[in-house]
């Protein structure tokens, strides 16, 4: 038998991440099966299928259209994809946390049962919501090309920047609460409300320009900027809706920095999230 | 030849909460209340090594801490103290279809399956056929799990399991599920896997099966190796610890009689496995006393495919008396008329002494033969019985119902 596939089942390699990144990587099929299966099992029997998730934000832009346009008119031009822009990638984060905080708890059957890596678990929360923010962002997309709504420049390229920040954060925390959850099921439902409290704080329906002339003046806005989630949003409605006034007046290098900020602030969660993980996941199977 | 799985010292502590606060609320409240616990070790201090292509029974009453031991060795426990290591790769028959997902599909649940044991899709895909022959699952297989029987469901898990090439099988007491024809493939399947070389960890109460199918035996009791080594040896130490008489007296086993072969006459002399209700049977069984019995009990017992005790009797309850000499004797028990009409049976052969505390030889699962009901007649049992009709000379039945 080839020694590589010795492995030691009692000291936790905590410390080890790149072996741990590894043996993920060995079990890569797992998770593309449970992303799947979390993708179907959400769409069970339901006719329309994962289409389900593409009506969402076409039912958005319709209403918002509706309402923005014609009953509340001068308010932010072109609110639904404004809206939109900035909701999708606090769409992705939010499912995705409430999702993966849960993950763990909600697969005690096949935790007592089969061994696996169990960051998998979280993880493949991360991905199903992925695959839906996919679908709708294409639905955004196709909208943004059919009306011909002109938002093609160099910003788009901070999009995958910024969505590959937002999935560090995501798995910093998803690993941490997943497995804090086990622990303590009241995190569940504190996320809830925090998440509630998070989602007015970032700028998703408001325009961030209300709150720098606001909070500039006491000098807090640097505060504000402090939530991770700001500098995403804010770069999705500068890639895809695109018209300064609303938004900041701001360079390109601008949201970089701020991106830059998060993804470090994501990488020390990813670090500090494994580290919670490998500690409180020996006693998943007799604690859950 | 190295060795599969490397125990060192593995202890594991659980902690008997006598109430479980999960809530931030009910933690800050009862704080100190939430912290009693009582501990409880479910393993203490237990180490061997087992060597690659052997087949090892793990035995033990229930609570002695097998299934806890190969959760540990398949990874889902850690231990408390102790080192464990494992060479190659494992399957776990510890609760089958464990994995399963009961809105997906058989067909994606073996993906699933098999992506948990970290099989990639192309390796799957070859082995699909086999996978969906093997559980008899037929067009069932694209069908959501949820739809699928408790038998269906056991098979499926069995036959991704084996499927898989694992390098180490654990094997939890499901042999004891499914019907007899899946038992005695499953079983055929395992004995594949032993010519094989593959390295197989049996936990199961049927202890005949660890003598038979292993060639090294662990014995557990409560938490602590009590024995280890020869399976005959390993098991005969758990009879002793186990048997009690039904006053509570312990029983010792001391094996000093062998029973090489039980056989099953039929009517025609022959040997049979098979037979009809009102037909006679013969049980032959073989002895080799290694020294002079005084005053032994012969019993014989019969057990349906459901475990129930059907039938039993020996020569203490028969008044009878006999003595065993040193040597080979021959053991025979006559039947004239066999009761049950359909199903299996096991038929277990036994010599103990007259006060039932020493047990010299037990058959476990020498005799197993299968009666077959060719008559229509309702019921479980066949009894010899006569009707006869004759006229009966007419009596003033008038009188009677006129009252």
């Amino acid at each position: 038998m080839e020694s590589a596939a010795r492995e030691a089942r009692t000291k936790p390699i905590a410390s080890d991440v790149v072996g741990r990144a590894r043996r993920l990587y060995r079990y890569r099929e797992l998770l593309l099966n449970l992303v799947r299966r979390e993708i179907r099992g959400r769409y069970r029997a339901s006719a329309l299928g994962f289409l389900w998730s593409m009506l969402t934000p076409i039912l958005y832009l319709v209403v918002f259209y509706v309402v923005f346009n014609i009953f509340l008119r001068g308010g932010i031009p072109y609110f639904p994809v404004f809206l939109l822009s900035g909701l999708l990638p606090w769409t992705l984060f939010a499912s995705a946390l409430s999702a993966g905080t849960s993950s763990v708890v909600g697969n005690a059957p096949l935790l007592k049962k089969v061994f696996f890596p169990r960051e998998v678990l979280p993880l493949a929360s991360i991905g199903a919501a992925l695959f839906h923010f996919v679908l709708q962002m294409g639905v955004l997309i196709g909208f943004l090309l059919i009306f011909r709504y002109e938002f093609v420049d160099r910003h788009l390229l901070l999009v995958p920047v910024a969505l590959f920040v937002e999935l560090l954060l995501l798995a910093g925390l998803t690993l941490m609460l997943s497995a804090i959850t086990v622990y303590l099921r009241d995190v569940q439902h504190f996320l809830e409300l925090a998440l509630l409290a998070w989602f007015w704080l970032t700028p998703i329906i408001y325009p961030i320009v209300l709150v720098f002339e606001k909070l500039s003046v006491r000098g807090m806005f640097g505060l504000y900027l402090l939530n991770p989630m700001t500098p995403i949003v804010l770069t999705f409605q500068r890639a895809f809706y695109g018209r300064v006034p609303p938004l900041l007046d701001v360079s390109f290098s601008w949201y970089l920095e701020k991106l830059a900020y998060v993804g470090l602030a994501g990488i020390v969660l990813v670090f500090l999230g494994q580290m919670v993980f490998v500690r409180l996941e020996g006693n998943f199977a007799e604690e859950i | 030849m190295g060795t599969a799985v490397e125990l060192v010292g593995v202890s594991k502590r659980f902690k008997l909460y006598h109430e479980r606060y999960h809530t931030l609320k009910e933690r800050l409240i009862f704080f100190k209340r939430s912290l009693s616990y009582e501990e409880f070790w479910a393993l203490d201090d237990v180490s061997f090594d087992i060597s690659q292509g052997s087949t090892f029974g793990l035995i033990g009453a229930n609570g002695s801490g097998k299934t806890t031991l190969l959760k540990i060795i398949a990874g889902i426990l850690r231990p408390t103290s102790g080192e464990v290591g494992v060479n190659g790769r494992i399957a776990a028959l510890l609760e089958l279809g464990a994995g399963f997902h009961p809105d997906l599909t058989g067909r994606e649940n073996i993906y699933l399956n098999a992506s948990v044991l970290g099989l990639g899709k192309k390796e799957v895909d070859k082995k699909l056929d086999s996978i969906v022959d093997f559980a008899e699952l037929g067009a069932f297989i694209d069908n959501p799990v949820r739809n699928y029987s408790s038998g269906m469901y056991v098979r499926l898990g069995f036959a991704v399991a084996v499927h898989l090439d694992p390098d180490i099988l654990l094997v939890d007491e499901v042999l004891a599920v499914g019907d007899e024809a899946f038992q005695e493939k499953c079983l055929a399947r395992i004995r594949e896997f032993q010519r094989e070389g593959r390295t197989i960890i049996l936990v199961t109460h049927a202890v005949d099966q660890v003598r038979e199918m292993c060639d090294h035996a662990v014995f557990l009791d409560h938490g602590r190796m009590a024995g280890e080594g020869d399976p005959s040896e390993v098991v005969r130490g758990y009879r002793n610890r186990l048997s009690t008489t039904p006053t509570g007296e312990k029983v010792s086993v001391i094996g000093n009689v062998d029973i090489p072969a039980v056989r099953l006459l039929g009517p025609d002399g022959a040997v049979s496995e098979t037979f009809h209700p009102g037909e006679s049977m013969v049980v032959e069984a073989d002895l080799d006393a290694h020294e002079r019995i005084e005053d032994p009990v012969f019993s014989v017992n019969i057990h349906d495919s459901a475990g129930r005790h059907v039938f039993g009797t020996n020569t203490h309850l028969r008044h009878m008396k006999s003595s065993l000499d040193p040597g080979p004797s021959r053991l025979r028990i006559t039947f004239p008329v066999l009761a049950m009409k359909e199903g299996r049976f096991r038929l277990t052969v036994g010599v103990h002494s007259r006060d039932g505390l020493t047990i010299f030889a037990t058959t476990d699962a020498a005799g197993r033969f299968e009666m077959r009901s060719d008559s229509g007649e309702p019921g479980s049992l066949y009894m010899p019985c006569n009707f006869t009709v004759e006229q009966v000379a007419e009596t003033r039945r008038g009188v009677v119902d006129g009252g």
